[in-house]
């Protein structure tokens, strides 16, 4: 039974940051590695994520960008309006399709979307966007704790570990229950800082402890890599700046708030 | 008007997420000539919600898991407890108010937003406007409210928020790009740099009945027409909406006799068919009730109608 596996959300093609964290993930010893989806969009070299899921035996689940890339669907399912964040989106989206190959594509079309099992003795279920549907965001200020505890107590989890927004978070619930956002490799997290995410999980003391560890990595060689393969320059301000410049339509205020865009 | 019930496709709820309340009634300071229940100063067909009402029903979604709130009316901040409604609501999960920007106060709005700090959730202000000049916003919303709304969304970006801004179609779809730049310059003109902005479809029913054509006999959903589609993207299968008489099925519909499902919102979960020709503008374009940041908040192209509606 495992006590401590790592959780990595939102790869977005960041090969980079990617290695960094398998390496340190390895260096503090856990019994599982997790991916909750979404291996490409934003980054450049899609394919490039792939075998460094291999080598560290990452168990992966299909996230809805992994679904519309594996299946070559239109769009990535996110589902924006905005005519500026879908401008972004499908340049990224036709991107990452283009430069994802066909064994990869079967890879990602035959992933599971979610993972049930346990740390220590709590059951936890792994999702991308929530339990019931893959491109739910679970935003911390839009989510009530009510809300949560009932779908914990429908899946009948005592945790359930999701990623999709590309912010991370953590709620105790009632009666010993927890959910948390693990976060994304992919992108910095909107709060003006360049490194990005993973989250730590651990049944230790008599319950679960979440660590969020950022991942500093090498993100001169991301954009040079991200300009030579012509990506907006509005995704290379985002790793350099740690502001998102792209997708803000789905923020909520709160979460936008805190962002200068 | 409901057509034939026994032919329309029922809907189940399939989820309580969002709980709406119609929290001034009818009651509104403008008299809109797209509005959906006809509302106006003088129309009081629904009454105010009182806190100790609100808070009741926030005892009772907790209960039920719901996930966030939205109030709307009628003007909410022509009840006198709104502010303190929304201060309350906060402690349960994120709150969203449907506002025309025209009749807050200043010290309403730093207690708002003082709240929103101290709290874990959002509180959204959407603001209705029409149109990007006073041209197009006056002769439906009244002479002299283009300058008014901006004003009032001056105000609260002032105070802190941001808000989104809402607007019903009610231009060609095939100018709406432009539109919408228009719309983003002046909301830029005025301090407002990053606008939030949510086009709603125009529902032929209530004043809008009596400005346009209304819903044709066609313009409904059938069976054949759910099949494959997305239900989640149906107001009623994940709202409720309360009001003064009890729990009915959706914000759009309140109007209608049949809307009305019960006096709890246990009891208010129960299916309903659709029968009306909202329903249809519901189906067509998908949530058009929730914000951009919710499950599928963000509003779909709309779908085509079939053969027989062309």
């Amino acid at each position: 039974m495992p006590h401590r596996i790592a959780c990595l959300g939102g790869i977005y093609s960041n090969h980079l940051a990617l290695a960094q964290a398998l390496r340190d993930i390895t260096g503090r010893g856990v019994d599982q590695i997790v991916c909750l989806g979404d291996m490409g969009a934003f980054g450049p070299h899609p394919d490039q994520v792939f075998p460094l899921l291999a080598e560290y035996g990452v168990t992966c689940l299909q996230g809805n960008y992994d679904d519309s890339i594996g299946n070559a669907l239109d769009d990535c399912q996110c589902g924006y309006t905005d005519e500026r964040d879908n401008y972004f989106a499908q340049l990224s989206y036709d991107y990452t399709l283009d430069n994802t190959s066909d064994e990869n594509r079967r890879f990602l079309r035959h992933l599971p979307p979610q993972l049930r099992t346990e740390i220590g003795p709590l059951r936890i279920l792994f999702c991308h966007g929530s339990p019931r549907r893959v491109n739910e965001f679970l935003w911390q200020s839009t989510t009530s704790t009510a809300f949560l505890q009932r779908l914990a107590a429908e899946q009948k989890v005592d945790v359930i570990a999701a990623t999709h927004t590309g912010i991370k978070w953590h709620r105790p619930l009632p009666e010993g229950r927890h959910f948390v956002n693990v976060g994304c490799l992919g992108r910095p997290e909107n709060d003006g800082r360049k490194n990005v995410w993973y989250t730590m999980l651990e049944f230790r003391d008599g319950q679960l402890q979440v660590e969020f560890v950022p991942v500093e990595y090498d993100t001169h060689t991301l954009v040079q890599e991200m300009r030579h393969e012509r990506l907006p320059d509005e995704f290379m301000e985002t790793i350099l700046s740690g502001w998102w410049t792209t997708c803000l339509e789905i923020l909520p205020s709160k979460e936008r708030q805190r962002g200068p865009h | 008007m409901p057509m034939t019930v026994q032919h329309s496709p029922s809907i189940s709820l399939a989820s309580l997420d969002q709980l709406w309340f119609q929290v001034a009634g009818t009651l509104c300071n403008l008299t809109c000539h797209h509005c959906f229940i006809s509302c106006s100063p003088h129309n009081r067909s629904f009454g105010f919600l009182t806190l100790p009402a609100v808070k009741q029903r926030l005892e009772e979604a907790r209960e039920l898991g719901v996930k966030e709130y939205y109030f709307t009316g009628g003007e909410p901040f022509l009840n006198p407890q709104m502010t303190e409604i929304l201060v309350a609501t906060l402690r349960y999960g994120p709150a969203t108010v449907l506002t025309n920007g025209t009749v807050w106060k200043d010290h309403w709005l730093e207690a708002l937003h003082r709240a929103e700090q101290m709290s874990e959730y959002s509180l959204e202000f959407r603001v209705s406007i029409d149109g990007f000049s006073a041209q197009t916003n006056d002769p439906i919303r009244g002479e002299g409210t283009f300058d008014r709304i901006l004003q009032g969304i001056q105000r609260l970006v002032e105070a802190g928020f941001i808000p989104i801004i809402t607007a019903t179609r009610t231009w060609p779809e095939t100018s709406e790009l432009e539109i919408v730049r228009e719309f983003r310059k002046t909301l830029k003109k005025i301090g407002y740099t990053r606008p939030r902005l949510k086009i709603l479809p125009a529902l032929k029913i209530g004043a809008e009945a009596q400005r346009t054509r209304g819903y044709g006999p066609l313009d409904r959903v059938t069976t054949e027409m759910l099949d494959g589609y997305d239900l989640s993207q149906l107001v009623c299968h994940q709202s409720r909406i309360v009001t003064n008489r009890g729990v009915h099925v959706c914000p759009i519909l309140i109007d209608a006799p049949d809307s009305l499902l019960g006096n709890s919102l246990q009891e208010a979960a129960v299916d309903f068919p659709l029968s009306h020709g909202a329903c249809y503008t519901c189906f067509q374009y998908g949530s058009i009730c929730t914000n951009p940041s919710s499950p599928s908040g963000s509003q779909k192209t709309p779908t085509p109608p079939p053969q027989s509606h062309a």
